[in-house]
């Protein structure tokens, strides 16, 4: 065989293994979104994967929501949670880590030692105790549970991705400013933060996808359902749903994954960064 | 965390630590930024830490006074068969589904690790299912695919197995769980590739003049230069593989079922702590996690120098 006729083969062997693996990886995805437009009855039981004959009732009866709940409600609960969660990670864990990338102070390898102890800290070994402090303070079944954590940098992923990142700026500039009579607050203000606008943008989206899929938090802390994100609401939707309409439990499961879909698709850049620098989570 | 430092690219050596005297301002202004941190590690963390350990030796319904029982619940514990079952499930789970998850990671990274066209969406493509595996949505289509009558079955069925379905089957819904984390392969292979990236091409380049064969070049290049990513991987991806919770509930509808067969850890523990109310005995669980997830990140740390290669220039 001519060498160019066996690069040519290689090439068209690993595009073809590529694509089979994207298949398969893309298939239950493909499978929620088409199910989602067939009535209930061909789902479970058709192997094709396009609908005969599409249907919006699936939408229809999802988007009438449950419970006496609509289904923009749990929308509108869903995207509270996951703004507050972006304001909340962007804020504490920038300051966070700009004390532990850029400051000098006794102590703080102890506490970055803790800090990353934490990454690896099962969570559950919290939430007794935490969920007793809220429910004490008579904060069940308010957001405040779910949004304080994110304010006080309890996510150490947050924390280490901005350290990460924030080693990598060049300390002249702080030192100029330093000479010019700045302090660390208006370094941080000034300088640092304008040029974290890359590894801001990667944490952001973290914590809204993350807010947004969350499920055992909102399971744990909200009862009343006027106030459940989408993921508690798809949950008791499939559980009054008995299991058996299956087209509207899709098209719900669609719309709930919709909006981290279009993130995925126009950020995954900073995604795939911030795995790769930090080797953290998805 | 050595690992955590070395497995990082764009990684510079933090300020090397003088014996002296600390500039008043850097103490100042290191724990006035530091402050909100600390405060949601002493009330969220630290703190909480210690009141599950004390919770532990109590009897707690969250109605009454904690009453101290000493170590009871631990005894309890080891006398409860759904306990037995739900450590015998997740172990499982985490001996099986993370070497096979980060065998496909590996794999499929090594494979996007050229220059051909495409590499990038492919990338971009496989890591999808790691930010959307752990959702309540995902967790319903899998339930949808898996059951009795299902898309699985019928495909069984075609090529004459009878399969039924996974999800109400003791035997096959592990196997599920392994799959539904064996997809979510993205996360362990956007690293592995920013760990081949450092592969220095020359090392490649000596063995094929020796006559090294692919497997040969696997084995001596690829698996000791990328040891600390692999290392990383499997400790990370073990200790949340411990932490199962979100698709153990879905999908067995919060019951572990059939006959216990995906009990989860975490399920067993939401179910006796939240359901039942019996937090003390939920703490001591949670403890037994603790104490588990902490021998093995020990055991992998002080095994590490024996297979962990930090090669001096592989950064």
């Amino acid at each position: 065989m001519k060498p160019r006729t066996r690069k040519l083969l290689g090439s068209f062997g690993w595009h073809l293994l590529a694509l089979a693996i994207g298949v398969v990886v893309l298939y239950p995805g493909a499978w929620m979104l088409l199910s989602s437009f067939k009535p209930t009855h061909q789902i479970v039981g058709s192997v094709s994967l396009i609908p005969e004959h599409p249907t919006l009732d699936n939408f229809r009866t999802a988007l009438a929501g449950i419970a006496g709940v609509s289904f923009w409600r749990f929308f509108g609960n869903s995207l509270l949670l996951a703004v507050g969660s972006v304001v909340g990670t962007v804020l504490s864990a920038s300051v966070t880590a700009y004390a532990f990338a850029r400051i000098d102070f006794p102590g703080r390898r102890l506490w970055f030692a803790l800090m990353i102890g934490t990454l690896l800290l099962p969570f559950h070994v919290v939430i007794i105790p935490q969920y007793i402090l809220f429910n004490n303070l008579g904060l069940v079944d308010t957001f405040v549970p779910l949004l304080i954590g994110k304010f006080l940098a309890a996510e150490a992923f947050f924390v280490f991705l901005m350290v990460q990142f924030m080693r990598g700026l060049p300390r002249e500039l702080d030192e100029a400013a330093w000479i010019d009579g700045a302090g660390h607050w208006r370094i941080f203000r000034s300088i640092t933060l304008p040029l974290m606008k890359p590894v801001l943008a990667t944490a952001s989206i973290f914590a809204f996808i993350w807010s947004w899929n969350d499920f055992f938090g909102p399971l744990l802390y909200l009862k009343n359902s006027d106030l459940y994100p989408l993921p508690v609401a798809l949950r008791l939707f499939v559980d009054q749903t008995s299991t058996s309409d299956y087209g509207a439990q899709m098209a719900m499961a669609v719309l709930a994954l919709a909006p981290v879909i279009i993130f995925f698709l126009v950020f995954q850049r900073y995604l795939i960064g911030g795995v790769a620098t930090t080797g953290l989570k998805g | 965390m050595s690992v955590i430092e070395a497995s990082a690219p764009a990684q510079e050596s933090p300020p090397t630590r003088r014996p002296r005297r600390w500039k008043r301002h850097d103490v100042l202004a290191g724990y006035g930024f530091l402050t909100p941190w600390l405060i949601g590690f002493f009330a969220l963390t630290a703190g909480p830490m210690l009141v599950s350990l004390y919770l532990s030796f109590t009897k707690y319904n969250l109605f009454g006074a904690p009453e101290w029982i000493g170590p009871d619940n631990y005894q309890l514990l080891l006398d409860d068969p759904k306990f037995h079952q739900a450590v015998k499930v997740t172990l499982t789970y985490v001996v099986i589904g993370t070497p096979v998850k980060l065998a496909a990671a590996l794999a499929i990274a090594m494979l996007l690790n050229n220059s051909r066209r495409g590499q990038g969406f492919y990338r971009s493509l496989f890591y999808a299912p790691s930010l959307i595996g752990a959702s309540v949505s995902i967790a319903i289509v899998w339930r949808a695919m898996f059951i009795d009558g299902g898309i699985v079955d019928r495909i069984g069925s075609g090529s004459g197995l009878d399969w039924g379905g996974w999800v109400g089957n003791p035997d096959l819904i592990m196997p599920m769980f392994v799959l539904l984390t064996t997809w979510q392969f993205g996360a362990p292979m956007v690293i592995f590739l920013a760990g081949l990236k450092q592969v220095p091409a020359e090392l490649y380049e000596a063995a094929a003049v020796d006559g090294a064969g692919p497997w040969r070049k696997f084995v001596s290049i690829t698996v000791p230069m990328l040891s600390p990513v692999i290392f990383f991987n499997l400790l990370l991806e073990s200790v949340h593989a411990f932490q199962v919770f979100g698709s153990a509930y879905i999908i067995s509808n919060g019951t572990g079922g059939p006959a216990g067969s995906s009990l989860f850890y975490t399920l067993y523990l939401y179910q006796r702590g939240f359901q039942d109310f019996r937090m003390g005995y939920a703490s001591a669980m949670a403890w037994v996690l603790v104490l588990v997830v902490g021998l093995l990140t020990f055991v992998m740390f002080r095994t590490s120098n024996a297979w962990v290669h930090y090669g001096g220039d592989s950064r």
